[in-house]
């Protein structure tokens, strides 16, 4: 893509176009397991449409994986790339931490 | 809910700690969480790991642990002095550690959330390792980890009430609270039994207590129980788990003196027996005590000998002095020595030491040189309550124990420092008396000496360099005496009863001499008078002839007159 003037801080921008490996760790489908999926592919589709990626992680399936991301809480989405690792705990319902969360939005 | 797991009588989980399963009077509640609170290094963590880790050893229930603080590999790393093979343990599919790492900097929160996730690793650690046992330490982390308190308390509520549903006994930790048990107060969680662990500076020396804070339905010990950390791991002391149901017998050992013997029934102390030698500085006390090792030793049986004021080599040099050889013994593995400050450590590790070194070295007689000393790391009663449960202890393992005690000068002396005479059977008091004569000398007796007809008699005490010897002392003339006095008293005697006898040979030669002058007289007088019937005898035989003569000269005359 050609080079933008930035003016606005436009959603898109502040992503460069690199791919998202984002893993989102349940256990069980609870209401407040779907409600993180819903708000995350919401936010995912708003600002990394194309590069990004969510693999969903149930630990009732699979619990051997909980101890590797150190998982205690759920829902927990984990941001395996790009480095460095980050955590957000919680049903995800408020957007702008999330944003904040994932480095899409400057503290 | 508890009520409906079970109505019948509480079930104990051994938890395999020394002393921790005596107090409990069977261990911890069994299916039920267990907190134990304290301050930092208070041994929290070791309780909770060795309640794991003995479990499988020794109870063969398999074990979980979650520590929130350490790494697998430290926690095997710090174990592993102790003897325990934590990673050997995991790869047998007994023990399934881990690490719960909580970075409050990565982490964002946003909404709701709940620790499934931790509910599933415990889960999934219990069914894979069939775990009865879990620990874990601390949950507090959680507290500073995450966010939003009153998601936390009520996921812990659910996480104990969880525990309790899958029949685990468990062990948490926390830390110690300014005003409550616990910083964050889990001791609202866990209802069943709490256990609190101390460890307190008194005059520079550290102690470690412990104490059952509450144990639902069970009894339990309610005293501060010193507690030690050694390289066995954690061990608690009580009195009350020593118990005084112990055998005795009449059986009587030496106390290496021919005479204390003798005025102790003419056998010696009671095998088994505690006995406590005091008096003030320099009356004999560790001779005494060398007297008995000598005598345990000679009997080839072993002899430990606890010093808290000499170094083992000045003791054998001193008592080489007086005749004790004891190194001979040290050679041949009779005797041992263990020199230690009194402030070394506190009285709980002291008294540890001291139960160890009888496991190991197995001695058939103790002595402990001297008890006063461990006055420097606690108070009388502490000291009192620690020497109750060495005599106990002793008692139990049928080891006769000599106890010394300085008594200091000026007091009275049939007073320890310690007063520890009422758990004594038989206490031998050492004096100095200092006589006119310008000496101390030493004074033995025996005060008291349970189940023996002893003797009320006083003897003087000497150090010879051929061993002690005890001596009567001069009794007479309504004094007692010792030393250079009693000598001189005793020349004074002789001399006295020598001029006696002497005044008799006197008077004895004098009267024979007069009876021999009788004797001349006598003879004298008989000769006199032999010599006067002689006289006698010729004037009457010249009478005669001149009579004789008269007549025949008569007759001539008147033949010459012719006369008719």
């Amino acid at each position: 893509m050609p080079k933008k003037t930035q003016t606005d801080p436009a959603p898109p921008l502040s992503p460069p176009p690199e791919f998202w490996k984002l893993r989102l760790y349940v256990a069980g489908m609870t209401p407040r397991a779907v409600a993180a999926f819903d708000n995350l592919t919401k936010l995912c589709e708003e600002h990394l449409a194309g590069c990004y990626e969510i693999e969903v992680v149930d630990l009732l399936v699979n619990p051997k994986l909980a101890a590797g991301d150190q998982i205690l809480a759920v829902p927990t989405l984990v941001r395996r790339l790009p480095p460095p690792m980050k955590k957000i705990i919680g049903d995800l319902s408020n957007q702008e931490r999330v944003l904040v969360g994932l480095d899409l939005r400057p503290r | 809910m508890t009520a409906k797991k079970k109505i019948a009588p509480l079930e104990k989980c051994p938890t395999g700690i020394r002393g921790l399963d005596d107090i409990t009077q069977g261990g911890l509640p069994r299916g039920r969480p267990t907190l134990v609170c304290g301050g930092t290094g208070c041994g929290k963590t070791l309780l909770a790991l060795e309640f794991i880790v003995r479990g499988i050893l020794e109870f063969d229930e398999p074990g979980v642990f979650m520590s929130f603080e350490e790494t697998s590999e430290e926690l095997a790393k710090n174990v592993a002095s102790l003897g325990f093979d934590l990673e050997g343990l995991i790869r047998d599919q007994k023990l399934a550690m881990d690490y719960v790492h909580i970075e409050r900097s990565e982490i964002e929160v946003t909404g709701e959330y709940d620790l499934e996730g931790l509910f599933v690793r415990l889960n999934s650690m219990i069914v894979e390792t069939g775990a009865k046992r879990v620990g874990i330490d601390s949950l507090e982390a959680l507290f500073a980890g995450l966010p939003s308190e009153s998601i936390l308390r009520s996921e812990l509520r659910r996480l104990f009430r969880w525990l309790k549903d899958k029949g685990v006994t468990t062990v948490i930790t926390g830390e110690k609270g300014k005003n409550e048990l616990t910083r964050h107060g889990l001791e609202e969680y866990v209802s069943d039994c709490v256990i609190f662990l101390d460890h307190r500076v008194v005059n520079k020396v550290g102690t470690r207590l412990l104490r059952i804070v509450k144990y639902r339905g069970s009894s339990h010990g309610t005293n501060e129980y010193p507690t030690m950390i050694d390289e066995h791991g954690l061990s608690v002391l009580p009195i009350s788990s020593l118990g005084m149901d112990y055998a005795v017998t009449t059986e009587r050992v030496s106390s290496g003196i021919e005479r204390l013997d003798m005025m102790l029934g003419g056998k010696g102390y009671y095998k088994g027996s505690s006995v406590l030698v005091s008096g003030t500085a320099g009356t004999g006390k560790s001779s005494l005590g060398a007297a008995f090792v000598d005598a345990t030793c000679r009997r080839g049986e072993r002899s430990l000998y606890l010093a808290f004021e000499e170094a083992p080599a000045q003791i054998t040099r001193n008592m080489a002095s007086i005749g004790y050889d004891l190194e001979q013994w040290t050679k041949k593995g009779l005797l041992r020595f263990h020199a230690v400050r009194a402030t070394l450590y506190g009285l709980e590790q002291h008294l540890g030491t001291i139960i160890q070194l009888v496991h190991e070295f197995k001695p058939a007689t103790v002595v402990i040189d001297p008890i006063t000393n461990l006055s420097a790391v606690g108070s009388i009663e502490e000291i009192k309550a620690m020497l109750t449960r060495v005599i106990d202890f002793f008692k139990n393992q049928g080891i006769t124990t000599l106890f010394t005690s300085l008594t200091e000068g000026g007091g009275p002396s049939e007073q320890t420092d310690v007063g520890v005479s009422s758990l004594m059977d038989t206490w031998v008091l050492l004096r100095n008396v200092e006589t006119l004569a310008g000496e101390r000398n030493r004074l033995l007796f025996v005060l008291k000496s349970r189940g023996m007809a002893h003797s009320n008699q006083v003897r003087e005490f000497t150090l010879t360099d051929r061993g002690i010897r005890l001596i009567d002392v001069y009794v007479g003339a309504g004094t007692v005496l010792t030393g250079s006095s009693r000598l001189i008293q005793e020349a004074q005697d002789k001399a006295r009863t020598e001029a006696l006898r002497q005044e008799a040979m006197r008077r004895q030669r004098e009267l024979e001499q007069e009876k021999a002058q009788v004797q001349v007289q006598i003879e004298a007088l008989q000769h006199k008078a032999a010599v006067l019937a002689e006289n006698i005898d010729t004037l009457a035989s010249s009478e005669k002839a001149r009579l004789e003569a008269a007549v025949n000269c008569r007759a001539q005359l008147a033949g010459a007159r012719q006369a008719d």
